[in-house]
This record gives C-alpha cells, sequence and structure tokens, in this order.
C-alpha cells in the first residue's frame, strides 16, 4: 500500500490547474479530486501518475444549482450531498443512487464527476448520466465545451476528456411534467460495485402512454450504453408490469455482457433485464405521481419507498 | 473438581473493560511502534504458481539510497536454517521450507527476495527493481488434480504430492454392507481467507546492553513464537522476549511462525538495527494461512428406523505449498468428530492430504470442527432427503441421549458430558418449527421461495496436551498467576493472548469473584513473555475454558492464603473468618474486620508477624490441564428466502441456542456468537479463495474477495444453556467457535431446503447468487 513517488500540486484556479496539466508531460499528470479510486489505484501502484493536480478546494466546481432549463450540479459535488440535497427533491433518483455508491465514509469524499472521469465499467452514475441525457462541461485549453452523455465514455477507464482538461459541471435537462427516473441495480459482492445497473427515465404523455424512455445501463459492457432499442419499443406503450416485462425480456441488443468469475455473460444479461423491469417500473410509478397540480414527485428512500413528509 | 462454583460477579453482563480504550483509539499495534533507526523489510513475491528461479539480479535495487540490503533465498541460507513447521509426524512427508525460496517458488505470493531499507517507501520502490528470471512450470492448484501420476510435482524429492495418508475409526465396511440403506454424497468446504481486520506485522529490536531480542508481533501465542523463534535463530529463549500488543484478530492464522516474522528477527540480529515488517492486505490474502480446503466422499449405512449404522469418509485435504505450524491436524481434527452429535456405531475417515501450488493451510476459527460439523450436517440432511425424513425427526432419532455420557465415538474422541436434546428442543421451542413449516408451506404456496435449515452440532474446545508430541507443539495446559500489591491493587498474570475474545474483562470477573472486589480493580497482564513466563496462548476456544480455570484456581489459592492471614490478624480461626466487598470479618463478630488491603500490606510489611509456615507476600500461581477436550453443543435454525429469478439469498431468521457450560459474562459469549455467525455466514454465502487450473488466485483482495458486511447479516436470535463442563473446575465449555462451526451447514441446509422444490440437490459452497440462478435453470432444464 505504497505508492510510486508523485509530485503533488494544488492550483488556486481553475486556469492554473489546466497550466499544471498542460506543463507536464501528456499523461502522467492526473487530476485528485476525492481520491476514493484514485488512491487506492496508486496505493496498489496500478496507478501511477507522476503529478497529482488536487483541484478538491477549488471553489465553484460543488453543488447544485436548478434552473427552468437545466439543473447543474458541480463536478466536485459529493454523493453524500447528492444523497440528501433539497434542490433534487424532484430527481429522486440522485438519492436513490447515491445511497448505494459504495459506503458512507467513501460517499462524503467522493465527488460525481470524480465517478464520471474515472469511468470505471462498473460504477453507478454513468447510468444515471445516460438516462437523464446529461452533458459533461469541460474545461481546457480551447475554454469550455459541452459534451453528451453518450458520446462521454470512450473504453474501460476512458472518456472524451483531453489533455488539459477538467470535468467541471454536469448539467442535466430540467425534470418535465409527467416524468420519473430510477436506478436499479445489483451490486458485486465483493467489491459492492454494479454487476448491473440500470437507470430509467420516462416521460408519460396525457394519456399515461410513454412518450419517452431513455435508458442507461452500467456494469453490463464494457462502456455505459444506452439501451436505444428498448427505447424506442416503449414509446406509446402503457406501462403495464407485464408489458415492461415482456418488453425488457425480450432483449437489449445493444448489451455485450462481460463475463467474469463473479457473473457469466448469461448471467449478466438475464440481471440487466430484471433490472431493466425494476427501474422502468419505478420510474413508472414516479411518473404517474408526478400529474399537473401536485408539481414533482414524491421524494424516497433508498429502497425507493415513498418518504412520507409533513 | 474443586469446592464450589465461582462467585459473582462471575455471570454478570459486564461491559468489557478492554473497549473503552479500543474504541477511542488508545490502542497500540504492532504498526504503531517506531524505534530509532528502525529499518523497513519489504518482500518480493513470486507472480507465478510453479516456476524455477534462473537468476535474481539486485543490483539496482541494491544501488538505490536509502536501501541497506537486498537477500535472496540462497544469500539466506548461509546464515539461516529452514523455517519450523509440522510434519513432525513420523511417516509424513515434510518438504524443506526456506524463509525465502531457493531455486524454486511453488505458490503465488512465496517470498523471492527481501529488501531492507531505512523507510517503507524506499524498500517498496526497491522491491520494484529487482529483476527475477523464472522459467515457469506446470502448476496443480486443485488436490484432486494433484494427486493423478501424471500430476506436476512439488517437492521433487519427496517424489510425491501426498502429504501423509492416514485411516481415523474402525471397520466400517461390513457395516456398511448390512445397511438398509448407504447414502452417498461429496461436500466441500471451500478454501477461505481469515481476513483479520489487522493484518500480520513485527517489529523486532536487539539490545546489546541486555542481550536481549525483542519482538513485538501481531500473534496469538507469543510464547510459542518465543520457542520457534529462539529455535529458528539459534537464540537462547531466555534472551528473546515476545509481546503481543494490541492485536486485532487472529482465528488461528497467527499462530504460525511466518518466514517474514522471522526474518525480521534475524536480520534485526544481524543489522543490529530494528526492522519492522507489515503485512499489506494483498500479501495477507496470499500469503498468511489459509483455511479449510477439505473434500469428502462419503457414504453413510443408515437402518431402517432411520439410525445411523455406519459412516465413511475418504478425505481429501488440501495443505498447499508447505506445511504451516499445524496444517497437518485439521484433517485429523474432522476426522476425530465426524459423527458429530450422533451415535454412529461404526465410522471410519481415509484421510489423503494433498500438496498443491497454492497457499499453505492453517487452522482458522473451527478448526477441522467446523469442517467436521459441516459435512455431518449436511450429511444428516442429505439422508432425511433420500429416506424422506424431517431434518429434525432425523435428527432426533440419532441424538446421544443425556444419560450416554461420557460418550466415546468410533473415532477416538469422548463426549464428556451434555444435554443435545435441550439444546435442541430449546431452539425449536424459540423457533417455532412447526409453525415455520407451516409458514413455509403457505408462502410456497404463493410462489415464495422459503427454506428452513438447522444443525445439531458437536465440537470440542480446550484440548489437552498429546503425549509425546514432537515438532510444533501445542501443550494443552494454561498458568495464571494472581498477586495483591503491597497497596492492595490486585493483578493476574495470564499465559492466555487475548485479542478480542473479552478474556481481560472474564478474568477480571472471575478474580474478582474470588476476592470480592470489583472487576475493574483488577489488572490483568498478558502477550510479554518477560512479564508472563510460560504460556500456551489463545486458540482452539481454550482461553476460558482452560485459562480460566487455571486464574480460579490461582484466585482461590490467594484467597485461602489471604484467610489465613486475615484470621491471624483477626485472631480467629479461619474457618471464621467471610470475605465480602474487600473486607475480611469474623462470622461470629462481624464488627471484628480487616481490609484486604490492610492483609496485603501485612503480607509484605509484617514478615515477622505471619503465621507459622506461611510465606511473605500474597502471591499464588496455578498451571491447569484438562484430562480432555470440553464437549460443546448446540442447535440453530434459520430461515432463508432464495429469489429464483436473481439467486440471492436472505437469511429471515437465525436463531441459535448453545450450551455454554457456564457463562461467565452472558453479553460476551453473546458478541463471540454475533462474530463467528457474520464468518460462518460468509463462508456459507460468499467467501471463497479460489485458483484457476494454473495456479493463479482469482479473489486475491477485497474487490473479488467477498466478506459479509453488517448489511448482509440478520438479526441473531441467541440463547445460551448452561450445562456445566465436567472437565474443568468452571464448568465452561468454550463458545468462540461456535458460529463458524453452526452456520455454514445451517444456512446452506435452508438453501437447499428452499430449492427442494425446484428440483436442486446439492450445491456447494458459496451459495453465490450466480451459482444458486444458475442452479435453479440447470434443474429447470
Amino acid at each position: 500500500m505504497i505508492p510510486a513517488a508523485f509530485e503533488y500540486l494544488r492550483p488556486r484556479s481553475l486556469e492554473e490547474a489546466v497550466a499544471c496539466l498542460l506543463q507536464r508531460e501528456p499523461g502522467t499528470a492526473a487530476i485528485l479530486a476525492g481520491g476514493m479510486s484514485l488512491i487506492p489505484a496508486m496505493k496498489l501502484r496500478l496507478a501511477r501518475p507522476a503529478t497529482l493536480v488536487d483541484i478538491v478546494r477549488l471553489r465553484g466546481l460543488a453543488g447544485i444549482v436548478r434552473s427552468a432549463e437545466h439543473l447543474r450540479i458541480g463536478a466536485l459535488t459529493t454523493h453524500a450531498a447528492l444523497g440528501g440535497a433539497p434542490e433534487l427533491a424532484r430527481y429522486p433518483v440522485f438519492a436513490e443512487t447515491a445511497g448505494v455508491v459504495a459506503d458512507p465514509q467513501i460517499r462524503h469524499r467522493g465527488t460525481l464527476g470524480g465517478s464520471l472521469a474515472y469511468a470505471h465499467p462498473a460504477a453507478d452514475w454513468p447510468a444515471v448520466f445516460l438516462a437523464l441525457q446529461g452533458e459533461a462541461q469541460l474545461f481546457g485549453p480551447q475554454g469550455r465545451r459541452s459534451v453528451p452523455a453518450e458520446d462521454f465514455f470512450t473504453g474501460i477507464f476512458e472518456t472524451t476528456i483531453g489533455a488539459g482538461e477538467i470535468l467541471t459541471e454536469i448539467r442535466f435537462p430540467s425534470v418535465r411534467e409527467r416524468s420519473g427516473a430510477a436506478y436499479s441495480r445489483m451490486c458485486l459482492q465483493a467489491s459492492g460495485m454494479a454487476l448491473v445497473g440500470v437507470a430509467a427515465q420516462i416521460m408519460l404523455d396525457a394519456e399515461g402512454r410513454i412518450d419517452h424512455a431513455s435508458i442507461g445501463v452500467t456494469g453490463v459492457n464494457a462502456v455505459p450504453f444506452r439501451a436505444r432499442s428498448l427505447e424506442m419499443r416503449l414509446r406509446g406503450v402503457l406501462p403495464a408490469a407485464a408489458a415492461l416485462r415482456d418488453l425488457c425480456a425480450t432483449g437489449i441488443p445493444e448489451a455485450e455482457p462481460l463475463s467474469d468469475p463473479h457473473a457469466a455473460a448469461d448471467y449478466r444479461l438475464q440481471m440487466l433485464r430484471i433490472h431493466a423491469e425494476r427501474a422502468l417500473g419505478r420510474a413508472f410509478e414516479r411518473a404517474r405521481a408526478a400529474v399537473p397540480g401536485l408539481g414533482y414527485s414524491a421524494p424516497v428512500t433508498r429502497d425507493g419507498e415513498p418518504v412520507v413528509r409533513p | 473438581m474443586s469446592a464450589g462454583p465461582p462467585a459473582a460477579p462471575v455471570g454478570a453482563r459486564l461491559p468489557r473493560l478492554e473497549d473503552p480504550r479500543l474504541v477511542s483509539g488508545r490502542g497500540c499495534f504492532v504498526d504503531d511502534l517506531q524505534l530509532p533507526g528502525m529499518l523497513h523489510l519489504d518482500i518480493l513475491r513470486s507472480p507465478h504458481a510453479h516456476a524455477r528461479i534462473h537468476a535474481i539480479d539486485a543490483a539496482a535495487a541494491r544501488a538505490l539510497p536509502g536501501v541497506a540490503a537486498v537477500y535472496t533465498g540462497t544469500g539466506l541460507a548461509q546464515f539461516l536454517r529452514v523455517l519450523p513447521s509440522a510434519g513432525g509426524m513420523e511417516g509424513f512427508n515434510a518438504p524443506e521450507h526456506h524463509a525465502l525460496a531457493i531455486e524454486r517458488v511453488r505458490f503465488v505470493g512465496e517470498g523471492v527476495a527481501a529488501v531492507l531499507a531505512t523507510d517503507r517507501y524506499v524498500a517498496r520502490d526497491a522491491r520494484e527493481l529487482i529483476r527475477v528470471s523464472y522459467e515457469v512450470l506446470p502448476a496443480v492448484a486443485d488436490p484432486e488434480a494433484a494427486l493423478a501420476p501424471d500430476a506436476p510435482l512439488l517437492h521433487e524429492a519427496l517424489g510425491t504430492n501426498r502429504a501423509f495418508e492416514m485411516r481415523i475409526g474402525s471397520d466400517v465396511r461390513e457395516a456398511l454392507e448390512r445397511a438398509a440403506h448407504v447414502v452417498r454424497g461429496r461436500f466441500v468446504n471451500q478454501r477461505i481467507v481469515p481476513n483479520t481486520m489487522e493484518t500480520r506485522g513485527a517489529v523486532a529490536h536487539f539490545e546489546p546492553w541486555d542481550e536481549r531480542l525483542t519482538v513485538w508481533l501481531s500473534t496469538q501465542a507469543p510464547h510459542l513464537m518465543r520457542r520457534e523463534f529462539a529455535r529458528f535463530l539459534a537464540f537462547p529463549e531466555h534472551r528473546l522476549r515476545v509481546i503481543a500488543p494490541d492485536v486485532g484478530g487472529a482465528f488461528g492464522a497467527k499462530n504460525n511462525p511466518y518466514a517474514e516474522e522471522l526474518l525480521a528477527a534475524a536480520l534485526a540480529l544481524k543489522h543490529r538495527a530494528p526492522v519492522k515488517w507489515i503485512e499489506e492486505r494483498q500479501e495477507h490474502m496470499l500469503v498468511t494461512s489459509h483455511a479449510r480446503a477439505q473434500t469428502v466422499e462419503l457414504h453413510a449405512g443408515v437402518r431402517e428406523d432411520g439410525t445411523l449404522l455406519a459412516l465413511h469418509y475418504r478425505l481429501v485435504a488440501d495443505m498447499g505449498a508447505y506445511y504451516h505450524a499445524i496444517t497437518h491436524i485439521g484433517p485429523m481434527m474432522t476426522a476425530a468428530l465426524m459423527t458429530g452429535a450422533y451415535r454412529i456405531p461404526y465410522a471410519a475417515t481415509d484421510i489423503v492430504s494433498v500438496f498443491t501450488n497454492t497457499t499453505p493451510t492453517d487452522p482458522y476459527r473451527g478448526f477441522g470442527r467446523a469442517e467436521a460439523a459441516y459435512f455431518i450436517e449436511r450429511t444428516m440432511d442429505l439422508i432425511a432427503r433420500e429416506l424422506g425424513l424431517d431434518a429434525v425427526e432425523l435428527r432426533r432419532r440419532n441424538l446421544i441421549r443425556r444419560d450416554e455420557f461420557p460418550f466415546a465415538t468410533p473415532t477416538g474422541h469422548v463426549h464428556e458430558s451434555g444435554d443435545f436434546q435441550l439444546c435442541l428442543e430449546r431452539a425449536l421451542e424459540r423457533f417455532d418449527y412447526e409453525g415455520a413449516r407451516r409458514e413455509q408451506a403457505r408462502l410456497r404456496a404463493t410462489g415464495r421461495c422459503i427454506g428452513i435449515g438447522l444443525t445439531t452440532h458437536a465440537w470440542r474446545a480446550g484440548f489437552p496436551s498429546v503425549p509425546g508430541g514432537k515438532g510444533y507443539v501445542i501443550s494443552g495446559w494454561e498458568k495464571t498467576s494472581v498477586s495483591i500489591d503491597p497497596g492492595g491493587t490486585v493483578r493476574a498474570v495470564i499465559g492466555t493472548s487475548p485479542h478480542g475474545q473479552g478474556i481481560v474483562t472474564t478474568t477480571a470477573q472471575i478474580v474478582a469473584g474470588e476476592l470480592r472486589i470489583a472487576p475493574r480493580d483488577v489488572r490483568i497482564i498478558h502477550g510479554d513473555t518477560d512479564a508472563v513466563t510460560q504460556g500456551n496462548g489463545t486458540m482452539g476456544s481454550r482461553s476460558l475454558v482452560v485459562g480460566g480455570s487455571a486464574t480460579l484456581l490461582a484466585a482461590r489459592q490467594l484467597r485461602d492464603k489471604a484467610v489465613r492471614l486475615a484470621a491471624h490478624l483477626l485472631r480467629v480461626p479461619a474457618e471464621r473468618v467471610t470475605l465480602e466487598a474487600g473486607v475480611f470479618s469474623d462470622c461470629g463478630d462481624p464488627a471484628r474486620r480487616v481490609t484486604l488491603a490492610a492483609v496485603a500490606a501485612h503480607a509484605f510489611a509484617g514478615p515477622q508477624d505471619l503465621p507459622e509456615g506461611l510465606e511473605p507476600g500474597l502471591e499464588a500461581t496455578a498451571f491447569f490441564e484438562a484430562p480432555n477436550f470440553t464437549s460443546c453443543f448446540g442447535t440453530h435454525a434459520c430461515v432463508v428466502e432464495v429469489e429464483p429469478q436473481t439467486g440471492e439469498v436472505r437469511i429471515l431468521r437465525y436463531v441459535a441456542v448453545d450450551d455454554i457450560g457456564r457463562a461467565i459474562n452472558p453479553m460476551i459469549v453473546e458478541g463471540q456468537l454475533h462474530g463467528g455467525l457474520a464468518q460462518g455466514i460468509g463462508q456459507a454465502l460468499m467467501e471463497e479463495a479460489s485458483y484457476d487450473a494454473a495456479g493463479q488466485p482469482l479473489a486475491a483482495s477485497f474487490l473479488d474477495y467477498a466478506t459479509p458486511r453488517a448489511t448482509d447479516l440478520p438479526r441473531f436470535e441467541v440463547e445460551l444453556t448452561e450445562t456445566p463442563s465436567t472437565v474443568n473446575p468452571l464448568g465452561a465449555r468454550g463458545i468462540g467457535e461456535a458460529g463458524t462451526v453452526a452456520a455454514p451447514p445451517a444456512v446452506v441446509n435452508a438453501v437447499l431446503d428452499a430449492l427442494a422444490p425446484l428440483g436442486v440437490r446439492h450445491l456447494d459452497m458459496p451459495l453465490t447468487p450466480h451459482k444458486v440462478w444458475r442452479a435453479i435453470r440447470e434443474a429447470d432444464a
């Protein structure tokens, strides 16, 4: 548990951080946020960056801002903050997901941006990022740019973040009426990471049929993906339990399940179907609860049970 | 035995005296020690399961500033002996085992080179600079495969991968032939990792002014380590001091003198500088003893009436690549206890112990007895199912009755005393067995997959000495000295080495009970071989059973002396002196009184005025050795639910009724059960140190090796019965290992009961969701 030697930098601004990254050999500097993945990897010498650029104390990179069009979450916002933020009352999927990430200690240090940028194939947030159609805001030598979730992950531990770029914010479209989202997963017994994780967002039309669905899947393929075919087939469906089950069971052709000693490919695929069904079912319940007049879906606990508030 | 049961505060739910310090961060573990000029040891380990070492190039490592030395196996062999290890029994194949591999490595993780440097960072960097050229050899990780005639040989000098073969028990062939039914099965008790919260570690320091070598060691047996270190180093034992500071768990795995620890001591002597070695978690999973790794093929002969006539096991025991301290004892213990709590007139185990290209195995909480309980309790359920009998009814017909003790089994074990039916009936009542079966039927009708499992386990604790033992001997006696200081404070010096068992508290309760004082006024000294001259350590659920008995005897001797002294001071006959709340008084005239403190002061300060024949001072020492193991037994019952779609198993209810003989502190007993149950459930559902065919470990970190978390466990309903043991003055039986003994079969029996309607007949641990799901699918196909 002894990391290789490294240089440690703590820039005072984003611009300075970018400069630090650019001054080093490409690929030798790593950004340190919560450190909940990077530091253990360094201790095992699986990661050995020559330079650590610590951005965790940079101002303005943590926090949640809601506007008419957007929900904006700073990259340094911790899992714990996402689990308990009043700004996210209309987005129960955040508390639901934050509640299953690792353990409370890690949730208080680890960050949303760190998790996305690390791009672990079994991390939970990528599924939500995809299903809620988020956009990653990057700051780099060429200024700012925005990357849609679907273009963000490029491989195992690989993203579209370029040399000298820093993920600063994750932006989501504001929640619409008659919409709901949920995350359902099964975790690996040892690591607690997702054997399969499915986030689903459903928007209903006035008749209660699915107007639009978006589904993000993690833990199954090497790279998190949108279950586009299923989304298409869900359009116009009255989401009864049996209908959802049938649709999930008939396939998610995008799935190319990993096979390892913990879960063979056929098992992963079956668990994917089950958790897709569960996530969709719960998203639907929330969408239905978010009828006009009530305004927003009721908050839920980690188990997806409604929280009764006075 | 000795007169009367121990007195209050024995039996009290006293909060543990050791806890305030430990839970507020005031503990002191090996890694907390910092000595001036300390060098740090780091070990380069083999990435191959089996390979020949052609060359080791350490030039770059030696050149790194801060590196004091780099050693290889051949270099060490010039001044070090082979490691102390088992295999000391006649007829056993005993391979040589060196602190670092010489010429060949035989498992992933075996030490190849050692770096000594001024700090841990330099040592770790230097390790990376060592270049080893290996010729990879064919490896064998599966013990059955290792028995094949063309299997790769681990130890060519032995000419075989067989470590030893042995038959324990009676003739069974004729009885099996005449049995009405013969039930066959094969059960695997899989290889697991002890995973103590504190990994191993050592700090060794030679002090020339006293010619004394001190070794701080994360161990459970400092005196055994002192003996083995002295042998290995050829260093006088009376100048060697082993200190077990706070130890964060051992579970049997810190009872072996390991290569790195001996090396730290050897290099501290050689370099005349303190040497520290701290095990990393991944090292722990690769090189600290693994456990269990036993497989039986069984034949059980059953009479028409469902009583067992005969039982035979062929037991294949995986030793790993070498022996550790008592590796060979495991299968022998399993064989001795193969009949469990049952009356089986004919029983025998044929043991085949095998070397494989894997980490050596050694004790883990329940050593040998957990395997035995798993095999027999699974066998009982298998028989019940094949004969169409209720699992409880089958057990009722076969349990040894309370009027049959002492009961000698055909495999050489004597159940000294017991009441197996008491635990069974108490558990069934608490569990509401009939009601649970009705509820199961009701829920099954609604499509839920519910199972009920139970065990009526019997095991043993507090081992006696084995006459004529050779090699790595662990004696059965224990020693306690109790003394009162001139100022009246009390201390007990104990030979066991507690590290989580609560023995500090229970020992204080026993002493306080005899001296009629408060437990917190008794200081317990342990773990430092200069302060505690002799002992055997903490293992095999012996610390209270054997060590506590020595404590009781010593405290009684001390009280008797104090009573004589008090009688002398009160000028009354000793029979008239009573002791309450630290005060002696004349029972004829309670106003006449003298405090324990005053008696102590007199014992030291008034030697001219002592009763005839009484020595000055107040101190008593007792050695205690039990004539036999204690019999430990209980009944556990649980309800599980399997989610057939995913294979996930949830324990809905867990009831444990165990006989404790005599509970010194019921709260600590319950805590012991909780911890053991967690580990037992871990083995049943999650844990496995598996290897691929080439000997590469598949679960060598917590990313891949699953251990239970609090959220994986049910609320435990624990109930104790107290049927006094006949082999020690406390009447205690030992409880430390009950959870790991009982939980695996209880949970597995329940899961297989749940899966029975789906056609699943057998599964080997761990019952992971993936495995359960696949079994359901395959049964369905």
